[in-house]
């Protein structure tokens, strides 16, 4: 297309440059990419998704189907951009890719940022109707949210030459933005796009913060600001957008929307040499009335209607335009380069066809209002068959349609709507009346002619006729979908895709479903459009995580011995948001080598572990033991103070939720350990039980698993380490015994002791606040050189467990597993207990139920291998069950593990095997306790 | 993205808090009376109509109080909250 120097509303003085394809291209300041590139002469963009023809712009705004570019370089690039809504500047770097883009593989550099929100009336929509309505809203006393996804507001004025009392309606547009801008109740944002809406007002909000400028000029800016806000009343004044026609190589570039030409014109000055006009209606004689006042040769507009009337089709006709009325246009015929050179001209009742040379074909099958933001929360639209359009049916509670979204045609009668409407919503959210309000603007019905129904042009050839552009689906392709079968439109729309472009299909979903109507001979209201789902215009995944990346994107818990870990080598492991040491690797070690060194250690000597994560929970008050008998299979409330006893919790279905242990540290407080990942559910869970179950109890929860840090020593020297530690506490056997606590002083700290084994070593856990823990780490690590104290990990402390047939939640416990499952029997108290009655449903009294064993392997096995009864087998195979802990055992020199196996516990003694990808290991089950069976090692 | 009323806190944003199913779904006060079924009624049947649900939401990152909401799982209007041991809005 050509520019004329002194129309759009770009700056002619300003001169951008910028990279496309690689080569430069100059355009000018208030340019998009898209008119940039047009205005260079440019006319194909690029090649179409599946059958590769070529394809250029097709209207001025972001319902183009084809005006997609790959934006930007390096890991800040982004696909599939929409070329209307990008900014020149200096420096934009851009690439032909409109139907598939390419991703970055690294972080993306760019910043983004997220906003909260809250405000009476949210206008989406910056036109006439959005701006009247903001207007009318704020002057009624609402806090208002004006949003425009241009840089300017003024929606339709920017790309048409429209009145408005008696001047042109720019100067209304100004006038009414700077009475907004200088309420201070209004936020207005250009560069915004609404493009979702959820329940209860929730309206998310994308905002271009910097990238229509140059990276060099961005001042640390975020590149786009997610804004979720929350509204009382949402007005939609979202404009509408022009339909199609469906005719032979409709596709080639130069073919376009005719209110897209007029925005082109109007926006950026740019015309064709030579435009054609095919419309139904007359809101297309603007374009050849806009063109001729620019100059700019018409040769005719062709008319569907046989005779078509009405003040603008009169205007053009002065003009000296000629009409073909009761005709379309059939075809188009392609220059060189596969762009429009000219069309092909046929009369609705037969006839010859007629060659018409242009450059720009303007095309309107009618317009269709852009109601996404009405859809998302279930509002409804009614197809009018005398207009040719859907307007809005009923209402949704806290949403208001205004000005064109609803159906509405003409500037004034588009502000009168959106004054009115503006009024209710204030009203509504209790802010002035609407009757007594502002006065209301007057608005002259515009005369309009009725419109011609017509979409697919009669005789044109089916395979070159697109219905979907972007998808490329031609009138064969619908048909083949609907003479398969698929005769509801979601169908069609899944078959052919018709409609699931990235520009959200707007161009072609009406299209599609009024083909299937008419091939099925029903009433297009019955057959209707797909769903418009959100989000309203894609938005990047990067800008809906905003700052919740890395190190942000979840808390990362470390205990104060951390520092410690980190300065030692120790490998992390996550248990929940919580960094483990898991295993403290020696010299050149690999996880294997350092575990059996620290099992060895702990077996032989002493070892030490960070044991701060497990969760602590205070629980406190006059029922306390009594609310721990009911929630632990277990009984707890005849725990003496001093004393601690291990538990374990079910769900209501009766099975294995948590484990730890609990201390009763007064007749009135327990302290209780759950697992590391599961303390916040345990909590959460108790807390259920005490507000809505038991309200009567006086209990009272408190989260401590951060107020403390637990050192465990670990193995047959610790009484001499704690001996050294604490010189006042007595360690012997007979004064401090098993699941003893005490209070006592370590190394010149307060602390609690509780000889607390989950090794079956004698062990002491040592607790202090937790931001001693790190002196008590050293102090621990210092008394310990003379015994060869050593640091180990997570990974030993599974093996340790496992040898002594501890099971783990979540490890040998999936959610189906139930203390009996486990052995536990002599755990299971009789009294009652949460999911105490799920113990004897039928189910858990079957007696192939899957039970915890030990296994010996004859080699180590992978956790998960799946077990079966025969060596030599046929597959499908009964699976009698799985490998859940799979270790090399120090102690026992050997690998081995424990599994849950049917009948387990009746099969102590026999072979079964787990076949692997290449060869079948033979494993003998055991004992779920396989280390130390006598227990002879606990106290030391 | 809900908007919740705590009774408690005032509404806050759904992120806030933590789903608990059905309300008024009492844990049997003697399990040991129920017959399987019953039992399996308790823990495993529950309401999924259309329209007004009494349910249970916990604010968990606010008060930690649990509640009872009344919500239209139809059009996901939230009708009214209510404290626990509260009489329930009218569901119908």
């Amino acid at each position: 297309m050509r520019r004329l120097p002194d129309r759009g509303r770009v700056d002619h003085d300003h001169r951008v440059s910028f990279t496309w394809d690689g080569r430069t291209v100059e355009g000018l300041r208030g340019d998009t990419l898209a008119s940039a590139l047009l205005a260079s002469g440019l006319r194909v963009l690029g090649s179409s998704v599946l059958m590769s023809r070529p394809r250029g712009v097709v209207t001025d705004g972001v319902c183009d189907p084809h005006a997609f570019a790959q934006v930007g370089t390096g890991d800040a690039t982004e696909p599939l951009v929409r070329m209307h809504q990008v900014e020149c500047h200096d420096g934009l770097v851009a690439e032909s890719r409109i139907h598939r883009g390419v991703l970055p593989t690294g972080a993306d550099p760019d910043r983004f940022e997220k906003r909260h929100a809250h405000c009476d009336v949210l206008v989406a929509g910056g036109g006439p109707a959005g701006l009247a309505a903001a207007l009318a809203a704020a002057e009624q006393g609402a806090r208002v949210v004006l949003v425009d996804d241009h840089p300017q507001l003024g929606g339709a004025v920017l790309g048409e030459d429209l009145i408005l009392d008696d001047a042109p309606a720019d100067h209304w547009v100004r006038h009414a933005e700077e009475r907004l801008r200088a309420n201070p109740d209004v936020t207005v944002l250009t560069r915004t796009t609404a493009f979702n809406v959820g329940d209860q007002g929730a309206v998310a909000l994308m905002e271009r913060v910097s990238e229509h400028l140059a990276p060099a000029h961005r001042g640390g800016r975020a590149l786009r600001r997610l804004w979720q806000v929350r509204t009382h009343q949402l007005v939609v004044a979202t404009g509408a957008t022009e339909r199609p026609l469906v005719f032979a190589d409709n596709d080639r570039p130069g073919v376009m929307l005719a209110g897209g030409v007029r925005g082109l014109l109007h926006r950026y000055g740019l015309v064709p040499e030579r435009c054609v006009v095919v419309t139904t209606n007359d809101s297309a004689y603007r374009t050849a009335i806009d063109l001729v006042g620019a100059g700019v040769e018409v040769p005719c507009v062709v008319d569907a209607r046989p005779d078509p009337s009405g003040p603008l089709v009169q205007r053009a006709r002065d003009l000296g335009v000629e009409v073909r009325s009761g005709c379309a246009v059939i075809g188009t015929d392609p220059d060189a380069e596969g762009a429009l050179a000219g069309v092909r001209i046929v009369g609705l009742d037969g006839g010859a066809e007629e060659a018409v040379a242009c450059d720009v074909l303007a095309v309107s099958g009618g317009w269709d209002p852009l109601m996404d933001l009405h859809h998302h929360v279930g509002g409804q639209a009614r197809w009018d068959a005398e207009r040719l359009r859907f307007v809005p049916e009923g209402t949704v509670d806290g949403l208001r349609l205004a000005g064109a979204a609803a159906g509405l045609v003409g500037t004034a009668a588009c502000r009168r709507d959106g004054h009115l409407v503006g009024l209710v919503a204030a009203e509504a959210t209790g802010f002035g009346s609407a009757a007594d309000g502002p006065a209301v603007p007057a608005a002259d019905e515009e005369p309009e002619g009725a419109p011609a129904d017509l979409v697919v042009v009669p005789g044109t050839d089916p395979v070159h006729a697109f219905v979907d552009q972007h998808r490329d689906v031609t009138i064969a392709g619908v048909e083949r979908a609907l003479g398969s079968g698929l005769h509801h439109v979601e169908h069609l729309k899944r078959y052919t895709l018709v409609g699931t472009g990235t520009e959200q299909g707007r161009t072609a979903k009406v299209n599609a479903g009024r083909m299937a109507a008419d091939r099925f001979g029903l009433p297009f209201a019955e057959v209707g459009v797909s769903n418009a789902r959100p989000p309203a215009q894609p938005v990047t995944f990067g800008s809906l995580a905003g700052r919740a990346l890395g190190a942000r994107f979840d808390p990362v818990r470390t205990t104060s011995i951390h520092p410690w870990h980190v300065a030692h080598g120790a490998v992390f492991e996550d248990v929940g948001q919580w960094k483990r040491p898991w295993y403290f690797p020696q010299g050149a070690e690999d996880l294997d080598a350092a575990v059996l060194r620290e099992c060895a250690a702990v077996r032989e000597a002493v070892g030490m572990m960070d044991a701060s994560t497990l969760g602590k929970i205070d629980v406190k008050g006059a029922d306390a033991g009594a609310f721990l008998d009911r929630l632990y299979t277990g009984v707890i409330g005849t725990l003496k103070p001093g004393r601690a006893r291990y538990g374990v919790m079910c769900k209501a279905d009766g099975m294995v939720m948590d484990d730890g242990v609990v201390l009763r540290l007064a007749d009135d407080r327990f302290l209780v350990t759950t697992t590391t990942g599961g303390a916040g559910g345990v909590l959460d869970w108790m807390e259920d039980f005490l507000q809505t179950e038991w309200p009567d109890l006086d209990v009272w929860l408190t989260s401590v698993t951060e107020q403390w840090a637990t050192v465990a020593v670990v193995g047959p020297r610790s009484r001499d380490v704690m001996a050294a530690l604490a010189p006042d506490l007595d360690v012997t056997q007979d004064a401090f015994t098993f699941m003893q606590v005490e209070e006592a002083v370590v190394a010149g700290l307060a602390a609690r002791v509780a000889r607390i084994s989950f090794s079956g070593e004698l062990a002491f856990e040592i607790s202090v606040p937790m931001t001693w823990g790190l002196a008590l780490w050293e102090a621990v690590f210092a008394a310990g050189q003379p015994f060869g104290i050593t640091p180990y990990g997570t990974e030993s402390m599974h093996v340790l467990r496992a040898e002594k047939g501890y099971f783990i939640v979540g490890q040998e416990t999936d959610g189906t597993v139930t203390p009996l499952d486990l052995g536990l029997d002599w755990m299971v108290a009789d009294k009652e207990f949460v999911g105490r009655r799920s113990l004897r449903r039928s189910d858990m009294l079957r007696d192939d139920r899957k039970q915890l064993v030990g296994i010996l392997p004859a080699e180590r096995l992978p956790e998960g291998s799946q077990l079966v009864d025969d060596e030599a087998f046929e597959i499908p195979v009964p699976m009698i069950g799985h490998v859940t802990s799979s270790y090399e055992s120090a102690a026992l020199g050997r690998p081995f593990g424990l599994a849950l196996v049917r009948r387990g516990r009746d099969r102590i003694g026999e072979t079964i095997y787990a076949p692997l990808a290449d060869r079948t290991v033979a494993v003998e089950i055991v004992d779920p306790v396989i280390f130390d069976q006598e227990g002879a090692r606990r106290d030391g | 993205m809900f908007q919740i009323r705590c009774p408690y806190c005032g509404p806050r944003d759904e992120p806030e808090f933590k789903y608990g199913g059905q309300a008024h779904v009492a844990y049997p006060a003697d399990p040991e009376a129920l017959s399987d079924e019953e039992w399996a009624r308790f823990l495993f049947f529950r309401d999924n109509a259309r329209g007004r649900y009494a349910e249970r939401w916990n604010h968990a990152a606010g008060c930690r109080r649990w509640f009872n909401v009344i919500r239209d799982t139809g059009t996901h209007e939230m009708v009214g909250s209510y404290q626990v041991g509260e009489q329930p809005l009218d569901a119908r």
